[in-house]
């Protein structure tokens, strides 16, 4: 694997945001301390800092996202970046540009950093293979590969709400075959020593081989929650009924869905997560969700004090195009 | 032209023996191996001493992008490559642009191998259903008379299951070759990688052993059922080689191959989405790899392909679900042979059968031995010549290959066809 450190340069900074997988404990947990140096800006009145003053951030998003641009987006203002927002019509694109024209174009505009969502597994590591040297590439998703900023941020509510890894159970819930947040949040889970990472899913929402990248698995909820300090839901999409993976949301819920009842089996104090957007009714029932126990506002929240840290550590350790500050 | 070619090391794929002798070329034919015909004089003489001497290539699934995308490749190039790397006899799949489904296309492609081609044996397979559509049979008898081979519906498997026995009854009756690669659409499904850990790891979506091995066992009960003679190409998978193992137990008429990469890679070489290593079937687990390689040690698998497949630089140079699967092999496929026989999975000559004999005998071709009789097809390799791999140096168009900087030992010297010099390095 040659680019296996695309995203680490000679001496172990970040050059680029790309996946967990590749990265290191101390990375991780100096990304989660800096966040919370940020949190205390994005409290104050005047909410912003110059550590990307004059620089470019380009969203490039070819899927549809609200939450995660938006905070990318509040997260890069905050660093007094400017933002250039590009939803990219992916019809458009594959029937015209490819995706490396799509790129020079943007660099020929002076863009400092992107900020890439794609629905191909590999197209971050695909366009940081393939930007001009100094140009920084942040995965805001790529297919179902990886969602690292979502995973950092989750690992944040984590700390905030449970500090030590190493005492902790936690169990993702869900569709973990499509889903690129599971992917992340597995590697920096093992990353942070945790003591054990189960995911609990259908047989057909599970790829092959799971436990390859450490975790159990269950197939049966209860069992799956029991004792569990974390429980993390994942979004059920739509679509997976038609693929035959399932048979219907009322029988996903039945098997699957965080009920009150279920959510006993957890520790009494275990937090619940999602990364949103939550479908109430079929993975998580709505008393769980706006329950005592859900920190899923807290999620976002933290969401912009990650980025920034992310955003903040790429332009303090890469030097970025321009001013070496 | 009369050729003589001294103090060779033969290589008989036949025999499956290696013999230092000379060879003796009138014409288009071999005319004595050993001692020289009566009255024999040489037009030229060649000194093969330190070579090996041996039957030249022939290559049972090779597309040469030509009709229809010259931005990849065309006759002219890939025959040249071809030629150039000791293949002088190629079977093309019918999925050009348009389709191999009539003789007008059989036509050009032999118009255009005799004008721009490069002396190499260029033999179209036939579409088994009209544009590869699965509903209505192409003219198959009219198809063979214009010198298709074989029929194939490529990498497009016919939906229809009454289709496909109609068809296979038919060519049966007909004495026809089928060609069948097997897949299952619905299970191959947008995938682009091998169910197994990697694509796990890489979510990328994911090809289970299952469609291709479903649609085999669809496939041998439909040879059962049809008596069609049928060739399984590009296999790729250990349950694969087991159930033709089976099959060809039973006495089916059944041959196979897989495509040489399938025996050097496997999943864990996609690394960080190199799409280098991106192809249809997938590179298979570890597992897979070694059945194959029993298959062809044990003779299960009866020829190695190239599946050459070269691409424009482009189609490569985009994230790995959205890049073109397919390796540009000509200018590695000796090379990756005489690996095997380096790695001792078998003899030299035996090898050498599997991209000989073994193909030309499936498809009823005049090539594949180095025999008196039998037509001067001939290559001369230097088994010392060592060589680092630069798809920068290939011959092919496509540079597209999977084994960039590998280290290769042997380069043909010298490519015969019809007993006429094609090229001489």
């Amino acid at each position: 694997m040659p680019d296996k450190n695309l995203q680490l340069d000679g001496n172990g900074k970040l050059l680029h945001f790309l996946s967990i997988e590749g990265l290191n404990q101390p990375i991780l947990t100096e990304i989660l301390d800096t966040a919370e140096s940020f949190t205390s800006i994005t409290e104050r009145n005047v909410k912003k800092v110059p550590i990307l003053r004059g620089k470019t951030v380009a969203n490039l998003f070819f899927e549809p996202s609200t939450r995660t641009r938006s905070t990318f987006e509040l997260a890069a203002q905050r660093l007094s970046a400017d933002i250039l927002n590009l939803n990219v019509n992916t019809s458009a694109t594959t029937k015209g540009e490819s995706l490396l024209d799509t790129l020079r174009n943007l660099e020929a505009m002076q863009i400092d950093m992107f900020v890439i969502r794609h629905q191909d597994s590999g197209s971050a590591h695909f366009f940081a293979q393939h930007v001009s040297p100094g140009v920084s590439v942040l995965n805001a998703g790529d297919g179902q590969h990886e969602h690292p900023t979502q995973a950092m941020l989750d690992m944040f509510t984590i700390r905030h709400f449970k500090k030590d890894f190493s005492q902790l159970r936690v169990a993702i819930v869900g569709d973990i075959l499509h889903s690129r947040v599971a992917r992340s949040q597995i590697h920096a889970l093992n990353l942070l020593n945790t003591a054990e990472v189960r995911v609990i899913a259908p047989r057909t929402l599970l790829p092959v081989e799971t436990e390859a990248l450490g975790v159990s698995i269950y197939n049966n909820l209860e069992d799956g929650l029991k004792d569990v300090d974390v429980i993390i839901m994942l979004r059920l999409q739509k679509e997976r009924m038609r693929g035959a993976l399932l048979p219907s949301e009322k029988e996903y819920f039945r098997l699957y869905g965080l009920s009150q009842e279920r959510l006993k089996c957890a520790k009494p104090d275990a937090i619940v997560m999602h990364p949103g957007p939550a479908n109430r009714g079929v993975e998580i029932e709505s008393s769980v969700m706006d329950g005592s126990q859900s920190v899923i506002l807290n999620q976002v929240s933290f969401g912009i004090s990650v980025r920034m840290a992310i955003m903040s550590m790429i332009v303090g350790q890469s030097g970025l195009r321009g001013d070496e500050s | 032209m009369n050729l003589h070619i001294r103090d060779g090391l033969l290589v008989d794929p036949v025999a499956k023996t290696t013999t230092v002798a000379d060879v003796f070329i009138e014409n288009d034919r071999v005319t004595a191996i050993g001692k020289a015909p009566k009255d024999f004089t040489a037009d030229r003489t060649i000194d093969a001493r330190g070579c090996w001497v041996m039957p030249g290539l022939v290559d049972i699934q090779a597309r040469l992008r030509d009709p229809g995308q010259p931005e990849k490749g065309n006759i002219a190039s890939e025959t040249s490559a071809a030629i150039q790397n000791g293949i002088t006899s190629m079977c093309l799949p019918p999925d050009t642009q348009p389709v191999i489904d009539n003789s007008a296309t059989v036509e050009l492609i032999h118009h255009r191998n005799a004008t721009f081609g490069h002396s190499a044996r260029v033999y179209p397979i036939g579409a088994l259903t009209r544009d590869l559509g699965g509903d209505q049979l192409s003219n198959m008898a009219s198809l063979k008379a214009n010198g298709c081979v074989a029929f194939s519906n490529a990498t497009r498997p016919l939906l229809n299951n009454l289709v496909q026995r109609r068809a296979m009854d038919y060519a049966a009756g007909e004495n026809m070759l089928v060609i069948i690669q097997p897949i299952d659409v619905d299970l191959q499904g947008n995938g682009c990688a091998h169910e197994g850990a990697i694509a796990t790891r890489l979510g990328l979506p994911a090809i289970p052993e299952a469609a291709e091995t479903a649609a085999l066992a669809k496939d041998i009960e439909l040879v059962a059922q049809t008596g069609a003679r049928t060739h399984f190409g590009q296999l790729s998978c250990a349950r694969s080689v087991d159930m033709i193992r089976r099959a060809k137990a039973k006495g089916l008429p059944i041959s196979t191959d897989c495509a040489m990469h399938q025996l050097f890679l496997t999943d864990h070489d996609i690394g960080s989405f190199d799409t280098s290593k991106l192809t249809l079937p997938p590179l298979r687990s570890q597992t897979d790899k070694e059945a194959l390689r029993e298959g062809i040690a044990d003779g299960t698998i009866d020829c190695l392909c190239s599946d050459h497949q070269p691409h424009e630089t482009d189609a490569k140079l985009r994230p790995f679900p959205s890049a073109e699967p397919g390796i540009s092999a000509f200018d590695t496929f000796l090379s990756l042979a005489l690996r095997l026989v380096e790695e001792k999975l078998l003899t030299l000559p035996e090898i050498i059968a599997c991209l000989t004999v073994n193909p030309a005998q499936i498809l009823g071709l005049p090539a594949g031995k180095l025999e008196t009789g039998e037509l001067a097809d001939i290559i001369i390799v230097d088994p010392d010549a060592h060589q680092i791999c630069r798809s920068k140096d290939f011959i092919s168009q496509g540079k597209n290959t999977a084994f960039e900087g590998w280290d290769f030992n042997g380069k043909v010297l010298t490519t015969i066809v019809a007993g006429k010099i094609a090229y001489q390095r």
